[in-house]
């Protein structure tokens, strides 16, 4: 079985290739990508029912024995979050499918978004620093390609930023990985788990700090998150919804993952829940001072991630659960609100607030659509928000942690009043007239995403245990190098 | 690890981050190249370092180069390659849009930029 975890890298890999060689047959190129984007999810919910009957899948590329080789490694944190991701890049390439019709070939758009797919789940299921930094780069490549699949102005400008900042990140990422093979001579995570307690202590958390600055800029953490609203809205609705849903959120997967299993420690970390609670208020500040829907969404990404950090900053298997079941809940939900947000602009042409209005009339069904997720963002119950809000919260009082407990209701407060301002824009008010039809494909993969976030409430047990026993694999690291170093002696 | 190097790498460093501040797009995309430089000698140099390299038939005499520093900064060199092969393109696309080699302020900058402008000075800047 454990050649599932190369196969989901390979695959869509393979499948990229194919797409160019069929050339210009549309039929030919949307059956491909979604054999090989189904593919994926079907691995990983493999990897994921092996990793959760206690026998995660450790795969060590080309028979190198860990920590020679390349190790590649299905824990139940990474089967979670790749089972969920590839879910919403099924779903989302059916809305891309509809909605850009023959445009996609124009666009090479089915060759991008499987090197995307093969990024992600590489940079998910990897167990070795360096191809980390390869597996980011795959995913971030193809991010770059398809922000520019228009090349206007707007797109160029927002694109030149955002490859700069991630260019920048990706020099710090090499230097990390410099300085870690100089102070103990190895980049595999599992070998380094061990060897990362008996360097210089200074000198850890000086590469705990430069790896979160790293993955703080790729996960938009305050204050490393500016490039993020000014260049998602650009992009066309199904790349902006993958980029939201995924992108920050692989970034946040890596700070979860290395600040558990590099630079543990003993007890909540003031800085992580500084750095959380900034990221929260900021964020959510800046959405309010928006008026188009996707500009919104964008702030509310960067006020989220402050949650995951929450979770993480207080280093406790309660807190780690509540933190992958966010990462997990918000994967879903920001996808479906940007999908929304994307089926207002297809009929409209625009997501400007002042500029639409009065669609719960003419189109319930998007209305429908939007709010349970609205809400679940906000984290109101039973929406599936609440649950990992509520967890957040119980532990924050339980530690004793008051001021970032106040903090985070206040920001979700703040979220609440910020979403019912896109429900006051766009569903009340005066009813505008529509430009176009939203195509029924785009309706159907909202729909689907929403049904997923609607069951993610009514199977709230297992999932909660099934976070519970990830979070209890992260908080010792000795389980997840005993997974990677045990296999093949 | 060497010294001499080792300021080679910081001077790379200082240089690039000088350039990528500038306004131009063509000195951020030279800036961003000798980041990349930096970090690259960065790698190279930690292979001098406690490594146990996994070759095959490794005896202690003659010392050899640990080779896996060298594979992985080759990996990097390509990736970076390409970025700045694609990046190039967009600056090209940026100058035929635009006319000019500048960075653009993004909207949320010039937003604020005009808030903070009186009336008059609005008019003159249109």
């Amino acid at each position: 079985m454990s050649w599932l975890l190369p196969a989901v890298v390979a695959v869509p890999v393979l499948g990229a290739g194919l797409t160019i060689i069929v050339g210009r047959r549309l039929l030919l190129q949307r059956a491909i990508a979604v054999s090989g984007v189904g593919f994926v999810l079907g691995a990983a919910i493999a990897l994921l029912i092996s990793a959760d009957g206690g026998t995660a899948l450790v795969s060590q590329v080309g028979g190198w024995d860990a920590p020679a080789g390349i190790t590649l490694v299905a824990d139940r944190f990474a089967a979670m979050i790749l089972t969920v991701a590839a879910a919403m890049l099924f779903a989302v390439l059916f809305y891309a499918m509809a909605q850009l019709g023959r445009d996609a070939l124009d666009w090479w758009f089915h060759t991008k978004y499987l090197v995307l797919t093969a990024g992600v789940a590489l940079s998910l299921v990897t167990g070795d620093l360096f191809n980390l930094f390869v597996g980011f780069e795959i995913m971030l490549i193809a991010s770059y390609v398809l922000l520019t699949v228009k090349t206007g102005p707007d797109e160029v400008r927002a694109t030149i930023s955002y490859v700069v900042i991630n260019l920048v990140a990706s020099a710090l990422f090499l230097m990390v990985v410099a300085y870690v093979y100089t102070t103990t001579g190895t980049l595999n995570l599992a070998d380094l788990s061990g060897k990362m307690m008996e360097i210089d202590p200074a000198v850890r958390s000086g590469l705990s700090m430069l790896t979160l600055v790293v993955f703080g800029i790729k996960a938009a953490l305050f204050p490393l998150f500016m490039w993020l609203p000014d260049s998602y809205p650009t992009a066309p609705t199904p790349v902006t919804a993958i980029f939201a849903g995924l992108l920050t959120k692989v970034g946040v997967f890596v700070i979860i993952r290395t600040q558990t299993l590099l630079f543990s420690q003993e007890g909540p970390s003031t800085l992580l829940l500084f750095v959380a609670g900034a990221t929260m208020a900021v964020g959510v500040l800046g959405a309010i001072a928006q008026n188009d829907v996707k500009r919104i969404l964008s702030f509310h990404i960067v006020s989220q991630i402050g949650y995951m950090m929450m979770g993480l900053g207080f280093l406790s298997v309660a807190g780690l659960a509540a933190a992958i079941l966010f990462v997990a809940n918000q994967i879903i939900v920001k996808t479906g609100l940007f999908l929304v947000g994307g089926l207002v602009e297809a009929e409209h042409g625009t997501g400007a607030l002042d500029r639409i209005g009065g669609l719960l009339h003419r189109r319930p069904v998007m209305a429908a659509l939007y709010l349970p997720l609205a809400l679940s963002l906000a984290g109101l119950p039973p929406f599936s928000g609440f649950i990992p809000k509520l967890a957040l919260v119980q532990e924050g009082l339980a530690l004793d942690r008051n001021l970032i407990v106040g903090v985070s209701l206040a920001v979700s407060l703040l979220t609440f009043f910020s979403v019912t301002k896109i429900w006051g824009g766009v569903f009340w008010g005066e009813q505008t007239a529509a430009k176009a039809k939203a195509a029924p494909g785009m309706m159907g993969a909202t729909v689907l995403v929403v049904v997923l976030s609607l069951a993610a409430v009514v199977f709230a047990e297992p999932i909660v245990g099934l976070a519970e026993r990830a979070a209890s694999d992260l908080i010792d690291p000795a389980i997840y190098a005993e997974l990677v170093l045990g296999v093949g002696r | 690890m060497s010294l001499v190097m080792l300021s080679v790498a910081a001077i790379l460093f200082a240089v690039g981050t000088y350039l990528i501040l500038q306004r131009t797009l063509s000195r951020v995309i030279i800036g961003l190249g000798l980041i990349s430089h930096g970090a690259n000698l960065l790698i190279m140099l930690a292979g001098s370092g406690p490594a146990n390299p996994p070759v095959i038939l490794a005896t202690e005499t003659p010392p050899i180069a640990d080779p896996l520093p060298q594979a992985m900064v080759l990996t990097a060199i390509v990736i970076t390659f390409g970025i700045t092969a694609f990046l190039l393109a967009l600056a090209l696309r940026s100058y035929l849009l635009t006319g000019t080699d500048a960075v653009e302020d993004d909207i949320e900058d010039r937003r604020i930029a005009r808030h903070g402008q009186s009336e008059s000075e609005r008019e003159a800047a249109t």
